[in-house]
């Protein structure tokens, strides 16, 4: 067989299901997602429900039972997944198994994982129809630990900072764990109501990728998910897409925090590109600014001036956002934003030689290939396309970044503006003792 | 080139030797648009004493890293952008144990083979070019001191071995790279960068016939003597200090513990000692093992977690750890454990439950085509086939793994690294 077929329907009312069936991987994945706005008020609930769920079911009450079902099943893996796309979170499970072609005795694994996925969704060990007071603290405790955590790796909570500040009016600021405030307001009978809400009102985003045929796979996902309540569904979801800055010139913000290196994040407003985004040369104009080792960022920020070991560029097409992260000294603070800001200028001005078009294009074409590869990263892709409503795939996207132009790329990136610069630096004083 | 199939997995493997000593491993996968290669020395960072014409060489902090960054400066201008505007995805690392060169692409899979062979067997070092890494990797390693998960490393290192040069960080510091110079790389390049002390793995749509030939037209037909390692004196088994604490910017405390192995041993009895290390300790602190669900339960660990044995510079060790609000509770409750299974054994049904997990898991593996490609590397320089693992699996017993328990994991020999959040020094 080894091509892939790609098929989505809708399989229950407001449940979407992909399925890719190719033999190419020996693991099968599947991986389901109810969608929901992202916002302050209820991000810290939708990331603590599915770590909540996964502690047991009604048939497997318990970690050590859960553990023993999944080792029995092959060693597969069933994981809480929360994710955050443009203004959505996207919260559920994924499970990827050993494909039934490389078992021994394996008949029926696809439906005994998509089982399981179905009860720790919708059959979750409870008592008086409510979740267990233990399960949610201790998982609440964890979700208050890995919210805390954010600040021990320094690069992504730059990125996260600068997102926060950059963005204070929009739901966009939200962090996909939620506050930290948010977490500890939670009590399981509230959050019992709320995962009952969540499962009636949201759309529900399926995806399949294995050797078995559609029609199989999505008999397996119906049957799984068949007692799902649907209420009224929240299908206006989507992201605000702010085509300006916040204020006319960017907004600087700096935190001190004991690091020896500084972290330098700078934030910029898509503009005029994202009213009709051509995605594939707005991903080729980034590749070219900040995207891999013959970016105009790495060749300059680090090759030629030597200021840092990484400065890249990165697009979030759903909110029409860029970001720049870059570690450097803090005394090379103004010669690095001012580069970065000259690099960009050059990039709108077209000054872009046919060598840094092409690395960039070949480049990301590669990437897209690679991407098809995986059965990780086809999920995330088509998960990323289906709520954009694109229904390209990676090889078709690569097919649209061959054609594009230089002139794309300067039209891509016309509009863009600096919205917000943030730097972590290390306190003076530490300074003082180094020198 | 030899044929080795293995039909319970799906896979075959091309292999064979060249006359210049180079092993050449090929893993072709159909229906893939991807190839994987990776040219890999058994040279890391490790590797600093060493032996060139009869005069021993010692060598500065960080020299493996710093040549890797190098390496990729070829006369006519630098291979790592020649290969990104071929559209190859292409980068390097540097371990304790290796420096490997590798990339990914889904076209001109020849060309940028011939194109990574030739600048690994490149050497072309300046003044001025040596000189301007030096801010570079000085920013790297200024990156590495902010990152707790690389302090709290360091930390055991320097707590297990009293002389190995596994107690420095593999990019060194900012000091010690201040003393490379062009020769020095020269010099390394020498001794370790002959095909006879390398790997070259393909994993991926790609001719075996085809790697095999590059190889030939490319490298040295010249065979070379192996470079003699020195790592110092033995080690004993015990740790120098059993504690080291430091406070960073971090929102609770991170540990990781761990003991030493003892002298890594090669060939397929290699093979066989870290599959039973790998099954023992999923039985012991995996992710379904008993321990590890009632910690995480109790609130000491959560899913950060992790353990694993590894194996450089002569020496296994296994190490544990992650997050936890009381790191020495968590650290005392992991030893107790393997305390407690070592006197009463494994029990059977989790061991076999293990095992059928292990399986999916090494067949999960194959899917990934650089950990194959850097495992059929690191195999060959221990001396065995890593895709003969699944069969090797099979051979181990519950009774082994548990003996691999009381043997090793003897909590009288650990030692445990924690770094702090600031506010918690007093």
């Amino acid at each position: 067989m080894n091509c892939v077929r790609e098929i989505r329907r809708e399989i229950m009312p407001g449940v979407y299901m992909t399925c890719l069936q190719t033999d190419k991987f020996k693991t099968g994945l599947l991986s389901v997602n109810l969608l929901t706005r992202l916002s302050r008020e209820t991000a810290a609930k939708n990331a603590l429900i599915p770590s909540v769920l996964r502690r047991g079911t009604v048939s497997s009450p318990d970690l050590n039972a859960m553990a023993a079902r999944l080792d029995s099943l092959y060693g597969a893996r069933l994981e809480p997944a929360v994710r955050k796309k443009g203004e959505i979170q996207c919260v559920g499970f994924w499970a990827d198994f050993v494909d039934e072609a490389w078992l021994p005795q394996g008949e029926g694994l696809l439906e005994k994982v998509a089982a399981l996925v179905g009860e720790v969704l919708l059959q979750p060990n409870t008592r008086g129809g409510l979740l267990l007071p233990g399960y949610v603290d201790g998982e609440k405790e964890k979700l208050l630990e890995d919210i805390r955590a954010r600040v021990n790796d320094k690069i992504s909570y730059s990125r996260y900072r600068l997102t926060e500040l950059m963005c204070p009016a929009e739901d966009y600021a939200v962090d996909v764990l939620g506050t930290e405030e948010e977490a500890e307001a939670v009590g399981y009978v509230a959050l019992t109501r709320h995962y009952r809400a969540l499962l009636a009102s949201s759309p529900v985003e399926v995806f399949y990728c294995g050797t078995a045929d559609p029609d199989r796979a999505e008999r397996a996902v119906r049957d799984a998910l068949a007692t799902l309540p649907r209420g009224e569904l929240d299908m206006d979801l989507g992201t605000d897409i702010r085509m300006n800055t916040v204020e006319e010139a960017p907004r600087v913000f700096t935190d001190v925090l004991d690091v020896t290196q500084g972290k330098l994040a700078v934030g910029y407003r898509l503009g005029a590109a994202m009213e009709d985004p051509d995605m594939a040369a707005l991903r080729v104009m980034n590749a070219v600014f900040g995207g891999g080792v013959s970016s105009k960022l790495f060749m300059n920020v680090r090759e030629k001036l030597s200021l840092c070991y990484f400065a890249d560029s990165a697009v979030d097409l759903m909110k029409g956002v860029m970001m720049v992260l870059s570690g450097i000294e803090v005394k090379d603070y103004d010669q690095a934003l001012a580069e970065i800001g000259r690099q960009l200028q050059a990039v709108k001005d077209g000054l872009i030689t046919d060598e840094e078009l092409h690395a960039a294009k070949v480049g990301l074409m590669n990437d897209l290939l690679s991407a098809a590869d995986s059965a990780g990263a086809l999920e995330s892709f088509w998960l990323g396309q289906n709520l954009l409503g694109l229904e390209y795939g990676p090889e078709e996207l690569a097919a649209l970044v061959e054609d594009v132009t230089r002139d794309d790329v300067v039209k891509a990136a016309a509009g863009i503006e600096c919205d917000a610069v943030y730097f972590l630096r290390g306190s003076e004083e530490d300074e003082d003792a180094e020198d | 080139m030899q044929r080795i199939d293995y039909p319970a997995i799906g896979e075959t493997l091309y292999t064979s030797k060249l006359p210049n000593g180079l092993p050449v491993f090929v893993v072709p996968k159909k229906g893939y648009r991807k190839s994987f290669a990776c040219y890999v020395t058994n040279y890391g960072a490790a590797d600093r004493r060493f032996t060139l014409a009869g005069e021993a060489k010692d060598t500065p902090a960080g020299v493996a890293h710093y040549l890797e960054h190098k390496m990729f400066d070829m006369p006519e201008g630098n291979a790592l952008m020649a290969l990104e505007a071929a559209g190859a995805n292409a980068n390097a690392f540097t371990s304790d144990a290796m420096t490997a060169y590798h990339f990914t692409c889904t076209q001109n899979f020849d060309e940028d083979l011939r194109t990574l062979l030739r600048f690994v067997s490149t050497p072309y070092y300046t003044q001025e070019s040596v000189d301007k890494e030096r801010g570079i990797i000085g920013q790297e390693i200024r990156m590495y001191e902010d990152d707790p998960d690389d302090q709290v490393y360091m930390g055991l290192m320097r707590l297990l071995f009293a002389h190995n040069p596994l107690r420095d960080d593999v990019a060194g510091t900012v000091e010690s790279i201040q003393d490379i110079t062009p020769q020095v790389l020269y010099d390394c390049h020498r001794v370790f960068y002959h095909p006879s002390n390398m790997a070259l793995c393909v994993v991926g749509e790609a001719d075996p016939e085809a790697v095999e030939r590059a190889a030939l037209e490319i490298l040295t037909p010249e065979s070379a003597p192996r470079p003699g390692r020195d790592y110092g004196p033995a080690e004993s088994l015990e740790p120098v200090r059993t504690r080291d604490e430091r406070a960073m910017e971090v929102s609770a405390p991170i540990f990781l513990g761990g003991l030493k192995l003892g002298p890594a041993s090669t060939g397929p009895e290699a093979q066989r000692e870290r599959l039973t290390a790998w099954l023992a300790l999923r039985c012991l602190y995996g992710r379904s093992s008993p321990a590890y669900l009632r910690l995480y339960d109790e609130g000491l660990l959560n899913g950060t977690f992790g353990c694993s044995a590894d194996y450089a510079a002569g020496q296994g060790f296994v190490i544990f750890g992650g997050e936890s609000r009381d790191p020495d509770g968590a650290y005392e409750a992991i030893l107790a454990e393997a305390e407690a299974v070592g006197k009463a054994g494994i029990d059977p049904a989790l061991f076999d439950r293990q095992k059928k997990a292990a399986y999916g898991s090494q067949l999960r593996a194959l899917g990934d085509f650089r950990s194959l490609g850097v495992n059929l590397a690191e195999g060959c320089f221990a001396g065995y086939q890593p895709l003969d693992g699944l069969r090797e699996l099979e051979a181990i017993g519950c009774d082994d793994a548990s003996a691999w328990v009381r043997e090793h994991i003897v909590p009288g020999r650990a030692a445990l690294s924690v770094v702090r959040p600031k506010e918690a020094k007093t």
